[in-house]
């Protein structure tokens, strides 16, 4: 695998997602649920809520490098709370 | 009785799974891969971090090349949706004038990406083309390789003669299925034609319209064969889309880093609208029953 140069980082971000989808498969699997409608006014699972959430964060981690110019570390907690609150209302 | 759950049929699914991973997830895994990293060629990479997202995000190339593209998008969609739904309304409804309107409509959708680009360049050229030559000796000044407008309206002008047909074709769909008792009552009601079209029309072309929308939105912002083949990119960048200067960047420069955050914040982007008009779309049709 040398060859594709892969590095720790992008190896564990990868991992990070890879995970993540195992665990809400299982969630499905376990715990079967309907879909609500939150604030966006459209129907959601919990699959969609991830989906939401993953897509956001890399338009927050984008905005945090072009616009703030500090540590990405803090794009990371926006995202924490981000997701918190898509979770909760979406 | 409860029904037996066999989950046996997803082993049916693994092919395409695997043919997916090898031809779309492992590709894209690389292209992050590459985002972070630096290369001299050999294959050999160097760290880089976040360095080229931080540099692409204030770059005014990709500034420029973005705006230029989000505006050829919206021309585009602002002349072929209108003008798909005009020439839906105007079509003829049976016989064979309709199945000969059809096929000719259905003309420019079948011809290649590259053809039409080379149809154009030719077409537009002043000592060749049709167009070109015509237009000099009218006395028009016109020459889209050295002029940024004219390359601008020559590439518009391309883009709706080779879509139009793709809109115009969807709401034909739309417009026949409604029932003739829709117009009967507005008949009835003494409607006016624009009042027609208003309430029963365009309301039942929406789902079509939306797919239509989507297609050439989509489309029109990932353009790269025509706009190539006719300008190249210029006069200067005037043409240069972000695919353009994307393959610029990767296969020109051979610049595989930024390239590959460029890929990314472009693919980005792609995703989420694709999102928004498919959220919006299955929204609409189970508000619609469908």
């Amino acid at each position: 695998m040398a060859w594709m140069a892969w590095t720790f980082p992008t190896a564990l971000f990868f991992i990070v997602i890879g995970c993540l989808l195992v665990i809400f498969t299982i969630l499905a699997v376990k715990y079967p649920e309907t879909p609500r409608t939150g604030v966006l006014r459209i129907e959601t699972t919990r699959g969609d809520r991830l989906f939401i959430t993953l897509l956001g964060s890399a338009f927050i981690n984008l905005a945090w490098l072009g616009l703030t110019g500090a540590s990405q570390w803090g794009a990371l907690v926006v995202c924490l709370f981000y997701a918190t609150a898509v979770f909760r209302w979406v | 009785m409860e029904k037996t759950v066999n989950q046996k049929a997803w082993f049916l699914v693994l092919p395409v799974l695997i043919l997916v991973g090898f031809s779309a997830v492992i590709p894209l895994m690389t292209v992050v891969n590459y985002s972070v990293q630096d290369t001299f060629g050999n294959n050999q990479f160097f760290w880089a971090g976040l360095e080229w997202f931080d540099e692409l995000l204030h770059s005014e190339r990709l500034h420029n090349a973005l705006g230029r593209q989000i505006t050829f998008s919206l021309i585009i969609l602002a002349i072929e949706v209108p003008l798909g739904i005009f020439i839906a309304l105007n079509m003829p409804k049976k016989g064979f004038w309709a199945s000969l309107v059809l096929v000719l409509m259905s003309l420019p959708l079948l011809i290649p990406y590259n053809v039409v680009g080379t149809i154009w360049q030719i077409f537009g050229r002043v000592d060749i083309g049709l167009l070109g030559y015509t237009l000099g000796k009218l006395g028009i000044s016109y020459n889209y390789s050295q002029d940024a407008v004219h390359a601008w309206l020559t590439v518009i002008v391309m883009d709706v003669w080779h879509w139009t047909s793709l809109v115009a074709l969807l709401s034909y769909a739309g417009l026949q299925s409604i029932p003739d008792a829709f117009y009967q009552a507005a008949k009835i009601d003494q409607a006016s034609r624009w009042k027609v079209f208003r309430y029963i029309e365009l309301p039942k072309m929406q789902g079509v319209l939306m797919i239509a929308i989507l297609l050439r939105f989509m489309d029109s912002f990932m353009i790269y064969t025509e706009p190539f083949v006719v300008t190249g990119g210029g006069p200067g960048n005037a043409t240069t889309f972000l695919s353009i200067d994307l393959v610029k960047m990767a296969l020109g420069q051979f610049d595989l880093g930024p390239a590959a955050a460029f890929s990314l914040m472009y693919f980005l982007v792609i995703l989420l609208i694709s999102w928004v008009f498919f959220t919006v779309m299955t929204n609409l049709d189970k508000r619609d029953g469908v």
